[in-house]
């Protein structure tokens, strides 16, 4: 009854319109905290189209990654700022030619990367993942920790770089902050807290003082 | 007209056949935990409305429905209303490849688990969104809160799941479970040679849920009730509804993940109580889910600084020097990995 590859095209184009529409909304909203959650539509809607494509992998990373850890940052910086709408505002004018140059700059280089594609005579292969009967999740691990490793490996280790980089960028010893260190406290003996002296319950009588001699008029 | 029926409404049927005990099991939950720290605390726990105060969970859903839902001065209006329902469908969603046999599943899906932790990872914007629409200092500083607490605990719980599936060599769920299949019941179940990260899990499941004692979101005696302090009626019961649906689906995870899910745990050479049965699943699950109100009656909250280092510096590191042992054994075969039928 419903064509299985027409509601695929009709799905793509539902997928594809919220995507663009939630992509421009990103730059149009006036609120920044709307902004990033057409932001996270997009990624969200972006993740549905691969989806569709069959890299299910690749869409639910994007979901993972993007979705469920970066934008969540991102919010939570947005949310804490106390934006000046007017200020943003003002430099509007200023910066126009520059922002416009950089748009037909890209705009050009995108239509050319299309234009060389569709001169591509040659077209895309099957779907290595079906045609090696895996699963796209399944081919994909294959072909990274077999073919690629070392590509993979050295891309691992320049992540883990910028990953120290940005915390030893970040990490600044202010003074004055006190800190608590868990193992000495986990280590910590009654001793070292209270001394407890042992004495007798009465002064002998002879070593005690006697009563302050009250002045008498 | 076969087919419409085929196509639209039998998956509809079947979704709703998850969700309606979901809710219900929810309602249940919520009688058990009262019951169960009534009896820690030494007192009767709810007993007036239905038999043992069986009906008290539905007497409490209808009053939060009858009562007004209030949106606070200068609230943003639109994420306020959307903010629970935000935290609600990911909770909901997440049940959608949860097998309860080795046949029965919404959906068997082949990345099962990767979707798992996608759904589980959005849950936190409901709280975020709730915390910052209503205009609240309390709710912001619960938002906030919670926000870097379940960042910090999902990696760890990340982690876990990655032992998994270097030991069962599947994302798929139902695989999981059958991997965990042997002739010797409990001890071919992945919580043995699993058992540290298995422990990690739960303890990231309780804080990612915001339960306590990482129930610093909340924090009444702090910050009033947190992120929710300005709900009422319906809306707050969709939040708590999503909790309490999240703490189930945690439960069911540490069944299907780590203690066989549907699999008997006495040996399959016993008649009848070595066969495999949805009501182990069931059984494994209550235990998990008294577990999570067993931690609630007992331990004191956490501080904020106190999560963060148990969360980046205990947890993490465990986790990830786990994931090595774990593919040591796979590598070795130290582990026997069931086929399952």
């Amino acid at each position: 009854m419903i064509d299985p590859s027409l509601f695929q095209l009709v799905c793509f184009y539902a997928f594809a319109a919220v995507t663009v529409v939630a992509a421009l909304s990103v730059i149009t909203l006036r609120n920044s905290v709307h902004a990033v959650l057409a932001l996270v539509l997009t990624f969200f809607s972006t993740a549905c189209i691969w989806m569709l494509a069959e890299a299910e992998f690749l869409a639910i990373a994007l979901i993972v990654v993007y979705v469920g850890a970066v934008m969540v940052l991102f919010l939570f910086v947005v949310m804490m700022l106390d934006i000046d709408q007017e200020k943003i505002r003002e430099g509007f004018v200023k910066f126009l030619p520059v922002g416009l140059i950089v748009a037909v700059v890209m705009l050009v280089e995108m239509l050319g990367l299309i234009g060389v594609r569709m001169m591509h005579t040659q077209t895309m292969g099957e779907n290595p993942a079906t045609a090696a009967g895996m699963s796209n999740t399944q081919w994909l691990g294959m072909a990274l920790y077999t073919q690629y490793l070392l590509p993979f490996e050295i891309a691992a280790l320049i992540l883990t770089v910028g990953v120290i980089a940005a915390v030893a960028l970040t990490l600044r010893h202010r003074a004055g902050t006190r800190k608590q260190h868990p193992s000495e406290q986990v280590a910590v003996k009654a001793t070292d807290r209270v001394r407890i002296i042992k004495m007798a319950a009465e002064r002998p009588a002879d070593s005690q003082p006697a009563p302050a001699q009250e002045s008498k008029p | 007209m076969d087919q419409l029926i085929h196509q639209l409404l039998l998956p509809l049927l079947y979704t709703l056949c998850v969700v309606l005990p979901l809710v219900i099991g929810v309602a249940m939950y919520v009688w058990w935990e009262r019951k169960v720290i009534g009896w820690m605390h030494v007192r009767m726990g709810p007993n007036q409305v239905g038999p043992a105060g069986l009906l008290q969970a539905f007497a409490d859903v209808v009053k939060l429905l009858l009562k007004e839902v209030i949106l606070p001065t200068n609230a943003n209006k639109v994420l306020y209303y959307l903010a629970p329902l935000i935290a609600l469908v990911p909770a909901l969603a997440a049940w959608a490849v949860i097998p309860f046999s080795d046949k029965v599943a919404l959906s068997n899906a082949n990345a099962g688990l990767l979707y798992l932790l996608a759904m589980t990872s959005l849950g936190v914007y409901g709280i975020i969104l709730a915390g910052w629409s209503s205009n609240s200092r309390y709710a912001l500083l619960g938002a906030m809160r919670s926000a870097a607490q379940v960042i910090s605990y999902e990696l760890a719980m990340g982690l876990c799941l990655v032992c998994v599936l270097v030991l069962a060599g599947s994302l798929n769920l139902t695989d999981i479970v059958n991997a965990q299949a042997g002739h010797k019941g409990i001890f071919d179940w992945f919580m043995w040679p699993l058992l540290p990260v298995f422990v990690i899990y739960f303890i990231s499941g309780v804080a990612e849920t915001n339960r306590a004692p990482f129930d610093v979101a909340e924090g009444e005696s702090e910050i009033v009730a947190g992120f929710h302090v300005e709900y009422s009626g319906s809306a707050f019961a969709l939040f708590f509804l999503a909790e309490y649906a999240n703490m189930i689906l945690v439960s069911f995870l540490a069944a299907i993940l780590f203690c066989g899910g549907w699999l008997s745990p006495i040996p399959d050479a016993v008649p009848v109580l070595g066969h495999t049965s949805i009501l182990w699943l069931f059984a494994k699950v209550f235990v998990f889910a008294t577990l999570f109100l067993w931690f609630r009656a007992t331990f004191p909250r956490y501080r904020y600084d106190q999560i963060m280092r148990l969360g980046w510096k205990v947890l993490i590191p465990i986790a990830i020097v786990w994931v090595l042992v774990a593919g040591c054994m796979k590598y070795y075969g130290l582990v026997h990995i069931g086929t399952g039928g």
